[in-house]
């Protein structure tokens, strides 16, 4: 059953690898006007995409019978699930507005997500007692769709950004830009970098010295560019580290960043050199066609949709489940603060875009900015701030 | 500023676009804009425009949505700064705070520990930015819903000169002799539930105008949500308090003013099996074994019949048994118990027997129950045992002097005399887990241990929350006010007849997509034009 | 005459939103204090057996002074002032002011260990059930209420007491 399951998933990746490729040739057939074919060629885009989403659906339905509770309980569980429910709001907003141009950007994301979790353990761990109750998959699941559906205003922020933004001349614009799709480069950099050494099945151990002063022990599953606290090297013949890092700081995950830079920095160069352009100038063919006006409004649409979506599962289930669980409502966990921050900040999307009158290009700027806040809820306050929520 | 005065002789409040009597547009002066400013119906948010006590100052900058979302913002900034490290409330207990933080975090944890960050959420200034919020949310609503209902309640079927053309979606169709086929329009704007008003054969169509409450109802809900988070600090509304319960202990329960007594007759905990649990585990169990499934408390609830005083023997009634499980607290009237914590294998006997050093006979045992020492234990045939000293959680102090650091049997150390036939005034001797002293040195018999017994302790929080129905219904009024604003879409469309033409113009508070989409499917084959957006006309 | 009924609403308004913040923020400061015995107030009655097998019930010293300590054995600064609590005792029991020593708890072995070892003179007691702590909210030892002839708690201290803040005390509720 755990085959049957992991196969699924990795179908499901594969198709929507195919699919956006069919999305993305639906678009260069467009400009050369043979405007029948354009819905071909989405239609079986789209079409890929459903077989990919149902596969992936079995992947966690079998998963879910395997394991005996809803695959949701630890990092890689929660960011596929993450992956699958943006398809699920790709797949509705497509229905709705027929853009295949936004395929050719939220699928690359949901790739990027569903490899990223694949880098985290991939068992079917047992359930604590804590998260021994049916609100396990309410709660994670609403607050997973709702940070989906806000994250194709992501999407849909960059396509303005990509088609609006002035690439003829350097601005802080063009900078802003470049660093948001360097931030997905990384994304994909880490996953070469560390899928490339885990294959290899590079491993160094290190005993240091923590910040008590007491030993501890180490592993890298890369090689060291910078070590632990006074450290000591336990697998001989491995790359000695570069730098020694004071006892504050993890210096594994800390050597995991910066080879996912490196690998980042190294994709981002070559594509650089070889198109002679930026990456933002590089996709604005893809975008050359669509009406501003319209990605607007599908950003605008995904953050009104996604909005109670998210407020319902991330702060609403969460309390219940807070108030069974952990005898109170709210504790001001840092995930839970983060939920707050993330709630806040799209309250303040919603009241600007309103009151104000930030459409467009601001509207944009600020999708943006929400999808970097869900992605460090995601991730980095499971990885970096220890809390009630970091299971993984 | 000076009201204004419309052509039709009605005298307007400041800031008046378009005239509350007659309709028209006023605008302030120009009348450059292309498309008119929709958002509050073009009608007065009077606040903004008197300024003159102190109230009104302090009103208006409550009524501003700049203020609201600095507000959000500066609270979104400060929730998440303090995120950075660890809260106060989520520090080992063991360590005093101010030495915490500069040692886990360095001079970056002491600053932050300086700066009050350790303790933010509950401090002055957080709680003034979530208060000011809720003032923000109380004004701006209030503001801003009723003159909002006025004009959608006063707004006209046939709007006059000036109206249509500035509308976003906006057209016109000659009146050819074929004819603009209005019944048809009418028919199919009823079947989109449409709701129609006709008025010299101009027509407004009208519908889902509630969803433009939807953002004073969520509102207001916010509003209940922070009414209740208020309540908590009224006395008797909230009660938070942990209690410790030995297996076989029955205690009585904090914050219940003695009316309630809980007994543990057992404590719990499960961990998964490798061999025996689900084998879908194997893999993450080999890599962390000891992965815990359950914690449980068999709890027996009592209820305290009469008036008896604290100290006096209580006459309990049983209410209650159940077995509390994380996620599965036990509820008595408004009280919640909740497991939270756990001490397994506390000790709770120990067992000594009198023996000969040199030999090994023994010459009987006796079982020290550390929660109740006898002073003198009888071994008969002349063989006895005082004990002379017990410290239950045995240290050394500072001047060497055997101590104890609780009344917990933590590391429970005796000083004992054993009087036997041969030694009538007894021979002392100093016994600690793994540790013997004898004062006089030479003792010729020995304190041998023979075992422990231990029992667990569960530790329960008791938990009162009477403000849960106020977050409750807030949190479900804002759900529906928030669901209301953002799933439906307040449309209107206008079709007058003039001169030989036919206007069309349709507004939508958001979602001009669909706005689009439905106006073409209402006039298809109506010979009505459908009406051009002029937002695309613009760009 | 609309102008002067819109001040007036406002006004209100902001007060009732001003008072809400004010009791927000006064609740917020004194919260730790809503967890003690009311002062003033009549203190909560008990019963309990002393260490020689005596009933003590507080209403029936009614008429004397009070003071009610409540201390635990390993706790170094309850060590400290119980000598001087006896010695106190000494002079002010014939002066109507009574001490009650609660002890939270312990086995009677130590009470009686520890009472032998200071040779207390004042009834001991132990608060086997945790009643009589619960009714006096107590947290931190030692702790020492001061309670006058009508039966009313009018302080309360927590830490080790000096002998002059003991002769302080008893001199306040001597009748």
């Amino acid at each position: 059953m755990v085959q049957i399951s992991s196969n699924l998933l990795y179908i499901a990746f594969i198709l929507y690898l195919i699919a956006t490729f069919f999305f993305a040739g639906s678009i260069k057939i467009h400009s050369d006007k043979a405007a029948k074919k354009t819905n071909r060629w989405s239609l079986i885009g789209i079409l890929i995409t459903i077989i990919g989403f149902v596969s992936q659906v079995g992947y966690f339905i079998t998963r879910w019978i395997a394991g005996g509770h809803a695959p949701v309980s630890n990092l890689f569980e929660f960011t596929t699930f993450f992956g699958m429910m943006l398809v699920a709001a790709f797949i509705i907003i497509y229905f709705i507005y027929k853009t295949p141009v936004l395929g050719v950007f939220t699928l690359p994301v949901a790739l990027l997500v569903i490899a990223y979790a694949s880098m985290f353990p991939k068992e079917i761990t047992p359930l604590i007692p804590a998260l021994q109750s049916d609100w396990l998959h309410i709660h994670v699941t609403t607050a997973a769709a709702g940070e989906a559906i806000l994250s194709i205003s992501f999407a849909a922020g960059l396509i303005y950004l990509i088609k609006h933004v002035d690439q003829t001349r350097r601005s802080q614009r063009t900078f802003w830009l470049e660093l948001t799709l360097f931030g997905l480069i990384a994304t994909l950099g880490f996953i070469a970098v560390s899928s490339a050494f885990s294959s290899a099945g590079y491993e160094t151990k290190f005993s240091w010295v923590d910040k008590r002063g007491s030993d501890a022990e180490t592993v890298y599953h890369m090689p060291a560019l910078v070590g632990p606290h006074k450290y000591e090297m336990k697998t001989k013949g491995n790359m000695a580290p570069l730098a020694e890092m004071p006892a504050m700081v993890n210096a594994e995950k800390l050597n995991t960043v910066i080879w996912s830079l490196f690998g980042g920095i190294i994709i981002y160069l070559i594509i650089r050199l070889v198109s002679r352009r930026r990456v933002a100038a590089l996709l604005q063919p893809l975008v050359r066609r669509i009406d501003l006006n319209l990605v607007d409004e599908i950003g605008y649409r995904s953050v009104l949709i996604g909005f109670p979506i998210f407020t319902l599962g991330a702060l609403i289930f969460a309390m219940i489940w807070a108030q069974m669980a952990w005898t109170r409502f709210w504790g001001w966990d840092p995930k839970e603060v983060w939920a707050l921050v993330t709630f806040l900040f799209y309250a303040v999307f919603l009241h600007l875009r309103l009151s104000k009158g930030w459409h467009g290009e601001k509207s944009a700027w600020l999708a943006v900015i929400g999808f970097v806040i869900i992605m460090f809820n995601l991730i980095a306050v499971n990885l970096v701030i220890a809390g009630l929520h970091s299971y993984a | 500023m000076k009201e204004v005065k419309c052509e039709c002789g009605h005298i307007n409040p400041v800031g008046t676009v378009i005239c509350e009597a007659c309709g028209r547009v006023i605008g302030d002066g120009d009348g450059s804009e292309k498309l008119l400013d929709m958002r509050y119906e073009a009608s007065p948010r009077r606040s903004q425009h008197y300024n003159k006590t102190i109230v009104d100052k302090i009103w208006n900058f409550f009524s501003s949505v700049k203020v609201g979302v600095w507000l959000i913002v500066i609270t979104l900034v400060a929730s998440a700064v303090g995120t950075i490290f660890p809260q106060e409330m989520y520090i080992p207990p063991t360590i005093p705070a101010d030495q915490y933080y500069k040692q886990e975090y360095g001079t970056l944890g002491q600053l932050y520990y300086q700066l009050g960050f350790d303790n933010l959420y509950s401090s002055w200034w957080y709680m003034i930015l979530i208060a000011s919020i809720g003032i923000s949310l109380v004004i701006c609503s209030l503001d801003r819903v009723i003159p909002l209902y006025k004009a959608l309640k006063n707004q006209r079927t046939a709007p006059r000169e000036g109206f249509l053309e500035k509308q976003r979606l906006f057209g016109i169709t000659e009146d050819s002799a074929d004819g603009v086929d209005i019944p048809s329009i009418k028919q199919n704007l009823a079947s989109k539930r449409y709701s129609i008003k006709e008025e010299n054969g101009s027509i407004l169509a009208e519908k889902n105008r509630f969803s433009r409450w939807g953002p004073y109802v969520n509102h207001i809900g916010l509003i209940i949500f922070l009414f209740g988070a208020l309540l908590r600090f009224v006395p008797g509304m909230y009660v938070d308090e942990t209690l410790w319960v030995r297996e076989g202990e029955t205690k009585e329960v904090p914050g219940t003013d003695g009316k309630l007594y809980l007994k543990n007759e057992k404590f719990i905990r499960q961990l998964y099996n490798k061999s025996k649990d689900d084998q879908v585990f194997q893999d993450a169990l080999k890599k962390n074994p000891a992965v815990i499934k359950n914690f449980q408390t068999n709890a027996v609830l009592y209820e305290k019949k009469g008036d008896t005083l604290p100290g006096e023997q209580p006459e309990l009634k049983k209410v209650e048994t159940d077995k509390i499980q994380v996620n599965r607290p036990l509820k008595y009237k408004h009280f919640a118990f909740y497991q939270s914590d756990y001490k397994l294998d506390e000790m709770n006997k120990m067992k000594f027997r009198l023996i000969d050093k040199k030999t090994q006979t023994s010459f009987g045992g006796l079982t020290i129950d550390l929660y109740d020492p006898k002073k003198d234990y009888n071994l008969g045939k002349g063989y006895r045992v005082e004990l002379l000293n017990y410290f239950p959680d045995f240290e050394f102090d500072e001047n060497s002097e055997p101590v104890t650091k609780s009344r917990i049997p933590n590391n429970p150390a005796f000083v004992f005399n054993m009087v036997t036939p041969d030694r009538p005034k007894g021979e002392a001797s100093f016994v600690a887990i793994r540790q013997t002293i004898e004062p006089e040195g030479n003792n010729k018999y020995k304190m041998a241990f023979n075992g422990i017994e231990t029992q667990n302790v569960t530790g329960l929080t008791v938990r009162k929350d009477m403000t849960l129905w106020f977050l409750a219904i807030g949190g479900a009024i804002f759900m529906i006010g928030v669901v209301q604003g953002a799933y439906w879409n307040h449309r209107r469309i206008w079709i007058q007849r003039k001169k030989g033409q036919v206007w069309i113009a349709a507004h939508t508070n958001k979602n001009w997509y669909g706005m689009k989409r439905e106006i073409h499917s209402i006039l298809t084959g109506t010979a009505l034009q459908e009406p051009k957006d002029q937002l695309d006309e613009k760009s | 005459m609309a102008k002067k009924q819109r001040l007036v609403v406002r006004t209100i308004i902001l007060l009732l939103l001003a008072a809400a913040l004010v009791y927000a923020l006064y609740a917020n400061l004194t919260k730790d204090k809503t967890k003690q015995v009311k002062m003033n107030a009549a203190a909560p009655d008990f019963v309990l057996t002393d260490m020689k097998g005596t009933k003590h019930q507080l209403s029936d010293y009614k008429g004397k002074g009070v003071v009610l300590n409540f201390w635990g054995t390993w706790c170094k600064p309850c060590e400290k002032e119980m000598p001087y609590m006896d010695s106190q005792y000494k002079d002010f029991k014939a002066k109507g002011v009574e001490i009650l020593a609660v002890n939270v708890g312990e086995s009677n072995y130590s009470v009686q260990n520890f009472i032998d070892q200071y040779h207390l003179s004042f009834p001991v007691m132990i608060d086997k059930k945790s009643e009589v702590q619960n009714a006096y909210k107590v947290d931190p030892l030692p702790v020492t209420f001061i309670i006058d002839k009508t039966g009313k708690v009018i302080d309360q201290f927590t830490g080790s007491l000096s002998e002059s803040q003991i002769n302080s005390f008893m001199n306040r509720i001597k009748p």
